[in-house]
């Protein structure tokens, strides 16, 4: 965990309503695929938790979505400083691959994968889901890593018609899930619970002092920011 | 430092700052940021009987220069506090801690401060009889002047070291509860807890946070806080813990001034993991530049 500044050096629409902002400064304390970083924005009080898409020495990519005023503020800045606590939450277990990963994401729980499926070399096999063709982002990205992408949207404007659960077609040795919670218990239940999932609830702090962001699951109570976002899909309670 | 030293009840602090109750965990997580040994104190997490939960999720709306928390005493236990989370906060912090105590009936308070008055490592109990976030309990027993005098006697009764009473500010008048508290033999009073509030989300419509209300915090409540604290110390002449929205030096002067002998920080905590390290290394300036040799000087100076 560290507190520090970054300077902006990028801050583009990649598809709607989604941005993928490049930071420069010291991302040292970021060492897993699925921590968050959480950035404070002029004019409101709390920090807006995002997750890390990408880290590469000094540069760091965010890729977030606009739904409410902390997001629709980073979106307008183009350039500048932005106060940064980085390095935070537990990420992804990348020693629990396996010989056949798959990483499954669905709309804005995308990014995080990104960073996983470059750290796993592109050895993996990649699922994406959108609601449609204008929502979707990064499918040549994952491609260019060499992994091999599979896209389901809602609507079939790209890829499969229907939803990422739907490209599940294989036995995995492991999975790595990042999206909303239908998709993620759906996903969980698919795969025999088998892989890990990354949590979202709304925060206070993003470090484990403020308990706004606890879940109930079977090995107790767990802070989503501190001993998550990422949780084995075993571990959760999941509902319905 | 003596110049910032102060004097609580007979526990020494080398400086005012204390991160407040529910904001800092119980402590030793934030060591990975700085060294916890500058603060003057630290109040821990909420400690009730048992373990509990705590509220639905989600549990935090954001506000105009603050934010409201229904966490709703979420607490490993009082045993698993003492056994586990002040094991651990021993091995960084070397300094006295304050225990903060919750409950739902009188005896459960008793109690809990029991456990705490017996550790070495506590320094002074804090006893909150003003959560707004849990039913039939918290601050059900801080509303009203008699059950705030019957919790304070009671915890009093079983306690060698010093009994804070934590004021709620949802009330018609501070002083009563305080002169109550009083009465009960506190030896002190922190205030104030959060105001309890509400958010509405214009998309759905419905309250943000699941437990539709909770405590309102954060820099935006400082005016209150104060007033509160300079009411209390006008009517009782008790020492004083005071909280709400402090986030600077000049703050915690301030706050000094209205009868505070310490400051507890709390929302600010979470925005900024070392807003009270920052603020102690500040206050020398701060006193300078306005003629303050000795914090313990100023206490109650405004009135």
């Amino acid at each position: 965990m560290k507190l520090t500044e970054f300077e902006i050096k990028s801050n583009e629409l990649i598809a709607r309503d989604v941005y993928e902002m490049t930071l420069e400064g010291d991302a040292s304390d970021i060492t897993r695929a699925g921590q968050f970083v959480n950035i404070k924005t002029e004019g409101l009080f709390l920090r807006r938790p995002i997750s890390v898409c990408d880290v590469e020495g000094d540069l760091l990519t965010i890729v977030y979505k606009v739904v409410g005023k902390g997001t629709q503020k980073l979106s307008e800045m183009r350039e500048g400083k932005l106060n940064v606590l980085t390095g935070l939450g537990n990420g992804y277990d990348l020693e629990k691959a396996g010989d056949s990963p798959v990483l499954i994401g669905g709309g804005v729980g995308v990014p995080p994968l990104y960073l996983a499926a470059k750290r796993l070399g592109g050895k993996c096999k990649v699922l994406l889901g959108f609601n449609e063709s204008a929502d979707a982002f990064y499918v040549d990205k994952f491609e260019a890593l060499g992994a091999q992408v599979k896209v389901a949207t809602v609507d079939g404007s790209l890829g499969t018609k229907g939803y990422v659960t739907d490209l599940i077609d294989f036995e995995p040795s492991y999975f790595y899930a990042c999206g909303p919670y239908p998709m993620l218990n759906a996903v969980s239940k698919r795969l025999n619970f088998k892989g890990e999932v990354s949590m979202e609830e709304r925060m206070g702090c993003g470090f484990g002092a403020c308990m706004g962001c606890t879940i109930e699951t079977k090995s107790g109570f767990r802070r989503v920011c501190k001993e998550g976002p990422v949780f084995c899909a075993e571990e959760i309670i999941w509902k319905n | 430092m003596e110049e910032l030293k102060v004097n609580l009840c007979g526990m020494t602090l080398d400086n005012p700052v204390i991160p407040a109750s529910g904001t800092f965990g119980f402590g030793y997580e934030f060591n990975d940021f700085y060294d916890i040994n500058a603060l003057g104190s630290i109040a821990l997490k909420g400690t009730t009987k048992n373990p509990r939960y705590g509220n639905p999720l989600p549990r935090i709306a954001e506000c105009t220069e603050g934010l409201i928390n229904s966490v709703g005493l979420q607490n490993p236990g009082v045993d698993e506090v003492v056994g586990t989370e002040l094991k651990k906060l021993g091995k960084v912090f070397f300094k006295k801690a304050i225990a903060n105590v919750s409950g739902f009936g009188v005896e459960e308070y008793q109690e809990v401060a029991k456990k705490f008055d017996e550790q070495e490592q506590i320094g002074l109990i804090e006893v909150n009889i003003s959560c707004p976030n849990v039913h039939c309990g918290g601050m059900s027993f801080g509303t009203d002047p008699k059950s705030a005098y019957e919790v304070t006697k009671a915890v009093k009764s079983v306690c060698k070291k010093p009994v804070f009473v934590k004021l709620t500010p949802n009330v018609t008048s501070v002083k009563d509860i305080a002169l109550a508290v009083k009465d009960g033999g506190a030896d002190g009073l922190s205030l104030i807890n959060t105001l309890l509030g509400m958010r509405i989300d214009l998309k759905t419509k419905k309250p943000v946070v699941a437990n539709k209300m909770g405590g309102f915090s954060g820099r935006a409540i400082f005016p209150i806080a104060l007033r509160m604290v300079y009411e209390a110390y006008e009517a009782t002449g008790l020492p004083i813990i005071g909280v709400g929205g402090i986030a600077s030096a000049e703050d915690v002067i301030e706050m000094m001034l209205a009868g505070a002998t310490a400051c507890e920080i709390g929302a600010e905590n979470l925005v900024n993991p070392y807003a009270c390290k920052e603020i102690i290394e500040d206050l020398p300036r701060a006193m300078k530049k306005f003629g303050i040799k000795k914090l313990s000087d100023i206490i109650g100076g405004a009135h």
